[in-house]
């Protein structure tokens, strides 16, 4: 079973995070990517840069409206996400909880269960 | 190269790993061994012939390999390495039989994960390459090559369980791979061809070793019987309930084979789960329609089953033999007393059949809301599609 490990991040929290802690953080993400690489189950990463620098698209009916900006003004938002292949729900969750952003109050991951893949090297 | 010599050689190739598995212990030197005598013998049968023991050929060079890659590491590291025993003559069938079953016994190993013990038996057993098992589970080969290398390591001097209470392991691994296959639990192909025909060459060869289990032989009959269904089972990538198939396409050798094997191991005992399941298999493969089966057999096989390996998800297919018996206001009933049942609590199969049976008895709007909620839950693509025109219709 294919998950998305979804890291929901608040700037607020990031910001207030002392350059200690966001070393914790950083290094933990390093030592968490060897693990599940080393089991066997880590298929990709991606961090993604801040929504200031998005661009979306809307559907009108008629010709597509372009705007700069976060698709929602949100507080928290998809900062980046892992993709992993695992045994079971129970077992994305126990990988999930390995992310490091799990031990700082405010942040949170989303375990959502992948339906379809493509992909160049699948 | 030929293919007989090809097929010959991939049935060969689990026997002759698990033989020097046993001597030696070394599962991935043993594996490096066996794929050298693979492409050896690749090369001089076509041209020379085939040997008289094939399997004892293999053996033989494969063991050559191994004690010469000893010897060359050995004096690398400029010390000694007693190889210590030398192979005995393997002249013994029963003892490759029991070769195949012990390596497929390591594969399933309880230490490892089930993608584990998956990926381990169809690249050690099934002779895939790690590429094709990526493939077919759609994750990079990086990530394949990882998992079966850690698996390696962790059976590395694991031993071999005991042989008897392994077996119900490997079944349960081999309906697995098959399922993987026959539903994909993801992806746009309600189906992966190559991992069902993998699966069932594999079920064949364990009934082969192990012909007096009955479960071996149900497992076998149930993956025939659902296999035969398997062109009908979908179309545009929407799935196709059983009772909107058109059964005139349903693979008749299939269907024989399986209905053949349930009726020479039914008499032979008390039915296991995978032998029950086979034999209500084979009643919906030989009812011409839905309305002309024998839904009441199909109850008592269910009722049984839920009283031998209770399970929601037999109570659920049982609600629906029930509602096909007793009308659909018993089976609703039945279902009911699924509500409070945590295993199956936000499980799609729960609302798409409470749908299904608001519809038989003409309670469409209510239907409408399950089919919809189940729509939500569902991880399958074809089986989403399906249950949103149910809730459209």
């Amino acid at each position: 079973m294919k998950y998305l490990l979804i890291m929901q991040v608040n700037q607020e929290i990031l910001d207030a995070l002392s350059d200690d802690e966001r070393k914790i953080v950083m290094e933990g993400h390093g030592e968490f990517m060897k693990t599940i690489q080393d089991s066997g189950e880590f298929i990709l990463t991606q961090a993604l840069a801040d929504p200031a620098n998005s661009t979306v698209i809307t559907g009108t009916g008629g010709t597509p409206a372009v705007t700069d900006g976060p698709f929602i003004e949100a507080k928290e938002f998809m900062g980046g996400f892992y993709l992993i292949d695992c045994e079971s729900k129970e077992r994305a969750v126990e990988i999930a909880r390995l992310i490091p952003d799990t031990r700082v109050k405010g942040l949170s991951v989303e375990i959502r269960p992948v339906m379809f893949s493509a992909g160049a090297d699948l | 190269m030929n293919s007989e010599i090809e097929d010959l050689l991939r049935s060969l190739a689990p026997q002759v790993l698990g033989t020097l598995v046993r001597r030696y212990g070394q599962f991935e030197a043993c594996e490096d061994a066996v794929q050298e005598a693979l492409l050896a013998a690749s090369v001089q049968w076509p041209e020379q012939g085939l040997p008289n023991r094939p399997a004892g050929w293999l053996v033989t060079v494969a063991d050559r390999r191994l004690t010469d890659h000893w010897r060359s590491e050995a004096a690398r590291r400029e010390r000694e390495l007693s190889v210590g025993m030398q192979p005995p003559p393997d002249d013994d069938p029963s003892r490759h039989v029991d070769d195949t079953l012990r390596l497929l016994f390591l594969c399933c190993h309880p230490k490892l994960s089930v993608p584990s013990q998956v990926a381990l038996t169809l690249r050690a057993v099934g002779g895939l390459t790690t590429a094709q098992i990526a493939h077919a589970f759609l994750v990079p080969e990086a990530t394949m090559a990882q998992r079966i290398s850690r698996a390696k390591q962790t059976i590395k001097g694991a031993g071999f369980p005991d042989g008897a209470e392994r077996l119900p392991a490997v079944l349960q691994v081999l309906y697995l791979i098959f399922n993987e296959g026959y539903t994909a639990t993801c992806g746009p192909d309600l189906q992966r061809v190559e991992l069902a025909a993998e699966a069932i060459r594999l079920a064949r060869e364990v009934h082969r070793l192990r012909p007096d289990d009955g479960e071996a032989a149900g497992l076998l009959a149930l993956m025939l019987l659902t296999d035969a269904r398997r062109v009908t089972r979908s179309a545009d990538g929407v799935l196709v309930p059983l009772a909107e198939q058109d059964r005139s396409l349903w693979d008749r050798a299939r269907i024989e084979e399986g209905v053949a094997l349930v009726s020479a191991t039914l008499p032979r005992g008390p039915a296991g789960p995978y032998l029950l399941q086979a034999t209500i298999a084979a009643i919906h493969d030989e009812a011409p329609s839905t309305k002309e089966t024998d839904w009441a057999e199909v109850l008592i096989l269910y009722k049984i089953l839920d009283r031998t390996a209770p399970n929601p998800m037999v109570t659920l297919n049982r609600a629906i033999a029930t509602a096909m018996v007793h009308g659909p206001a018993e089976g609703l009933a039945l279902l009911a007393t699924l509500d409070d049942d945590k295993r199956v609590a936000g499980h799609y199969r729960l609302d798409a059949v409470r749908g299904h049976l608001l519809d038989l008895a003409g309670e469409h709007d209510r239907a409408r809301e399950h089919y919809q909620r189940a729509a939500r839950l569902t991880l399958s693509l074809p089986e989403r599609e399906y249950l949103l025109r149910r809730a459209s219709r």
